[in-house]
């Protein structure tokens, strides 16, 4: 397990690669979200209104 | 048969120009889209940490290339799109093109900025430096400025058609830099590998390191194409509210200007 995370000494620079990736595209997955649901919120209540 | 071609694909040119259309459009594919992010995103991760080989000289640092060359292929591609959107909503002012441009920009330049980060981080152990100011990488940092001055065009204007037009011509401009990406390594002396996946001859990737590449590729750009259908749906629907209260009475839009909900009414 440890030699998995360590990765032959490149360790500290996979896991920063692959972590930072993962916080990006789940950034953009969730703000492209919030604003298609707000947009569709907004819309409702303005043409039931 | 060829007048039959070009007719199928002008008759869809300009149905998808009709925003109903291709909201509609966009509200299927974009599942699909997603579906296939997920997907071929788990199996890619996978491929990349656990079942494919370390490199006989850089080691396991090679596992950076499979989140570093999607990124940097996507910003390029997103940037490509882009261009390619302004130009078709400059020559026919095609209604939904100045809005898939826009979607296509948030995420080209957080693509950009990954590519960035993720190469330094490879640069590090591969070069012995986290930047150099070679062509390939001064060229990358000019398209995240571009995307961010693209950003910055059409957030500066209230009036939505001044800014469409001001961002068409950024657009067009900065699209100068793609070539120059894309043949740095060719044209200039650089410490990056020149194209090693299309180029002539085939691939110089081995399977065991084309396989996980190829399958992150497949993720990020079906990643690329739900944000941008999920941006254009956002979009349109803040667009039809702008034009339906454009067309509603006066009094109507002092109400509305006063919540401050469109300011250019």
């Amino acid at each position: 397990m440890h030699e998995f995370f360590n990765m032959g000494g490149h360790g500290p620079y996979i896991w920063p690669a692959y972590l930072v990736s993962l916080i990006a595209l789940g950034a953009l997955y969730f703000s492209r979200r919030a604003a298609l649901r707000r947009e569709e919120a907004r819309d409702k209540r303005e043409t039931d209104a | 048969m060829e007048q039959n071609r070009k007719r199928v694909f002008v008759k869809a040119f300009t149905e998808f120009s009709n925003p109903a259309k291709f909201e509609a459009l966009a509200r299927t594919v974009s599942p699909y889209a997603f579906g296939v992010f997920l997907v071929a995103g788990a199996i890619g991760l996978a491929v990349s940490l656990f079942f494919s080989p370390p490199d006989y000289q850089q080691g396991n640092a090679v596992r950076v290339m499979y989140v570093h060359v999607p990124a940097a292929w996507m910003a390029t591609i997103a940037y490509t799109f882009l261009a390619a959107m302004s130009a078709i909503a400059f020559v026919w002012r095609h209604n939904v093109a100045d809005v898939a441009a826009r979607a296509a920009a948030l995420p080209g330049a957080v693509f950009t900025a990954l590519a960035l980060f993720t190469g330094a981080i490879w640069g590090k152990p591969t070069w012995g430096a986290w930047w150099v100011w070679d062509a390939r990488l001064t060229s990358v940092l000019v398209l995240l400025f571009v995307y961010i001055g693209y950003m910055a065009v059409w957030r500066s204007m209230t009036d939505k058609a001044r800014a469409a037009r001001f961002a068409r011509i950024v657009a067009l401009v900065g699209f100068i830099n793609i070539p120059i990406i894309k043949f740095s390594v060719d044209w200039w002396n650089s410490l990056h590998q020149p194209a090693s996946i299309i180029r002539a001859g085939g691939p110089s990737v081995d399977g065991s390191m084309l396989t996980p590449l190829v399958t992150m590729l497949i993720a990020y750009t079906a990643f690329f194409v739900w944000l941008v259908l999920t941006g254009v749906r956002a979009e349109l629907i803040s667009v039809r509210r702008d034009a339906r209260f454009r067309r509603a009475p006066r009094s109507v839009s002092t109400v509305r200007t006063v919540e401050g909900a469109v300011s250019d009414a």
